[in-house]
C-alpha cells in the first residue's frame, strides 16, 4: 500500500514538473474549439447541433495525444523494470499511474469546458449533459488508452498506431455521450446513455487494470 | 544451498536462438560471472533470470519454486541492476532513491539516503534534477540502491562498471564482496576483467548465427 501511495506521489510531482509538457494536449483542446465558431460562423443554431460533437471529438483526441506520456519515460529510462521487479501489484499500480494521469491531464479539460460550451452556444441543460458525460467517459477514455499504451511502449513510433487502435474502440463512447447531450438540448430524460457510459466505465475499472499490467509484462519481451 | 538453478534454459530474440539447454546453478555465496562476446546473449540471459522476459523453454528457479509461481518472494530478494538504470530524469537523486525503497518495501529515512549519497561521492548533488548529473553520477544514483535493500539474496549486475571511474569501481566491488561474504549470491555480467578477489564461476555463452 505504501508503495502505491509513494507511486501515486511521485507520478503527480512528476507532472507538476512536465506542467510544460501537459499543457500541450489542454491547448490543442482548447484551440480545435475556439476555431469553430470562426470556421462555422456564429450562429447559435448551428453550434449547438455541432457543439456536443466538437467537444468530445477534440476531448478524445487530446486525450490521445497526452496518453502517451504515461508509461514512456518509466520504459525508456527503466523505471518499468524496476516496478515490475519490485513485488508491488502490477495491476495496482497501473490503476495509480492511470488515475495520475487523468487528475493531471484530463482533468484540466473538464475545468476548463464550462469556457467551452460558451464559445459553442451551449444551453445550461446541455452543459450539465456534457459534463456528466465527460466525468464519467474521461476516465474510460484513460483507461482503455492506457492498455494500448503498455502494449505500444516498446515500439519507438507507436503514436499512429495507438490511434489507429483505439479510435475505433472509443467510437460507441462518442455516441452515446453526443446522443446524451442531444438528447438534454432537446428537454429529455439522458439516464438511459449516461448509465451505458457508467457500465462501460465500471466494467474497464475492474478489467482494464490487469489488461495494462499484462500488456506492460509482454512490453519487456 | 542453491539459490538459482536454471534448467534446460532457451531463449529466442528476434527469431534468433541465442543459447540453448543452458544449465548451471547459483549457491548462495557465489560469484557467477557471465561471459560472451556482444550479441551472444548476456543481456538476455540476465533479463531472462530476474523474470522480465519468459523463455522459450526450460526454467529458472529460485530455491526450488519456478520464479513465475513465487513473484513476490523472488522480488523481497532481487536486486536487478540492468542497462537501463531506473533512474527518472526529472526526480532528484534523494526522491529516486526513497521511492526506489517504499516501491521495494525497504525502509529508509532521508538522513540514511544523504549518508549513503555522501559515501556515493554525491555530496551537494543530493537534490538537483538527476537529468543534470554526469553519466557516472546518474550510475552511482542508480547503484545506492545495493547499499539499501538488506534482506536481498541475490544480486544480478548487467555491466555494472560502465561509465565508473576507478574510485567508484573500487567501491561497488567492495559492496559486492561485503555481500557475497554475508551469503548472498552475484550473478553479472561485464566487459572489463574483474577485480574482485573472490572465487568466481564463470559461465560462457556461445555466440549462435
Amino acid at each position: 500500500m505504501q508503495a502505491l501511495v509513494s507511486l501515486l506521489k511521485r507520478d503527480l510531482s512528476l507532472a507538476y514538473r512536465q506542467r510544460a509538457e501537459l499543457m500541450q494536449p489542454l491547448l490543442f483542446f482548447v484551440l480545435v474549439i475556439s476555431l469553430f465558431p470562426l470556421g462555422v460562423g456564429p450562429e447559435p443554431k448551428t453550434l449547438q447541433l455541432i457543439g456536443p460533437g466538437v467537444i468530445w471529438v477534440a476531448a478524445i483526441l487530446s486525450s490521445l495525444l497526452g496518453l502517451e506520456r504515461l508509461f514512456r519515460d518509466d520504459f525508456s529510462d527503466g523505471s518499468l523494470e524496476q516496478l515490475i521487479l519490485s513485488g508491488t501489484s502490477l495491476s495496482g499500480a497501473s490503476l495509480v499511474k492511470v488515475f495520475a494521469h487523468w487528475v493531471t491531464s484530463i482533468f484540466p479539460l473538464i475545468i476548463l469546458s464550462p469556457l467551452l460550451a460558451l464559445f459553442l452556444h451551449l444551453t445550461e441543460p446541455m452543459y450539465w449533459a456534457l459534463l456528466k458525460t465527460l466525468l464519467l467517459g474521461t476516465p474510460l477514455l484513460s483507461l482503455i488508452g492506457a492498455i494500448a499504451v503498455g502494449l505500444t511502449v516498446g515500439l519507438n513510433k507507436g503514436g499512429m498506431l495507438l490511434a489507429l487502435l483505439l479510435l475505433p474502440v472509443f467510437v460507441p463512447l462518442l455516441i452515446f455521450a453526443t446522443s446524451a447531450v442531444e438528447a438534454a438540448s432537446m428537454g429529455l430524460q439522458y439516464n438511459a446513455q449516461l448509465a451505458i457510459i457508467g457500465a462501460m466505465l465500471l466494467f474497464s475499472l475492474a478489467l482494464a487494470p490487469f489488461a495494462i499490467a499484462y500488456a506492460l509484462r509482454v512490453s519487456q519481451n | 544451498m542453491s539459490v538459482l538453478s536454471v534448467n534446460n534454459l532457451s531463449v529466442v530474440k528476434r527469431d534468433r536462438l541465442l543459447f540453448s539447454k543452458v544449465k548451471f546453478n547459483v549457491v548462495a555465496g557465489s560469484l557467477t560471472y557471465l561471459r560472451g562476446v556482444n550479441g551472444a546473449g548476456k543481456t538476455s540471459m540476465l533479463r531472462v533470470l530476474a523474470g522480465l522476459v519468459e523463455p522459450e523453454s526450460g526454467e529458472v528457479l529460485f530455491q526450488g519454486e519456478k520464479i513465475q509461481d513465487c513473484r513476490n518472494d523472488y522480488a523481497l530478494s532481487l536486486v536487478y541492476f540492468g542497462h537501463k538504470l531506473g533512474v527518472n530524469q526529472t526526480l532528484t537523486a534523494v526522491e529516486n532513491i526513497l521511492f526506489w525503497c517504499d516501491l521495494h518495501q525497504v525502509i529508509a529515512t532521508t538522513e540514511q539516503v544523504y549518508k549513503i549519497l555522501a559515501q556515493l561521492s554525491l555530496v551537494g548533488l543530493e537534490d538537483i534534477p538527476v537529468a543534470n548529473l554526469s553519466a557516472g553520477q546518474q550510475r552511482r544514483v542508480a547503484l545506492a540502491r545495493f547499499w539499501f535493500k538488506k534482506n536481498a539474496k541475490l544480486w544480478i549486475l548487467d555491466e555494472p562498471f560502465t561509465a565508473l571511474d576507478v574510485q567508484g569501481i573500487a567501491l561497488l566491488n567492495q559492496q559486492i564482496k561485503t555481500f557475497l561474504e554475508k551469503g548472498g549470491a552475484v550473478v553479472m555480467t561485464s566487459h572489463q576483467s574483474l577485480q574482485i578477489e573472490y572465487p568466481t564461476t564463470e559461465v560462457t555463452l556461445e555466440y549462435n548465427i
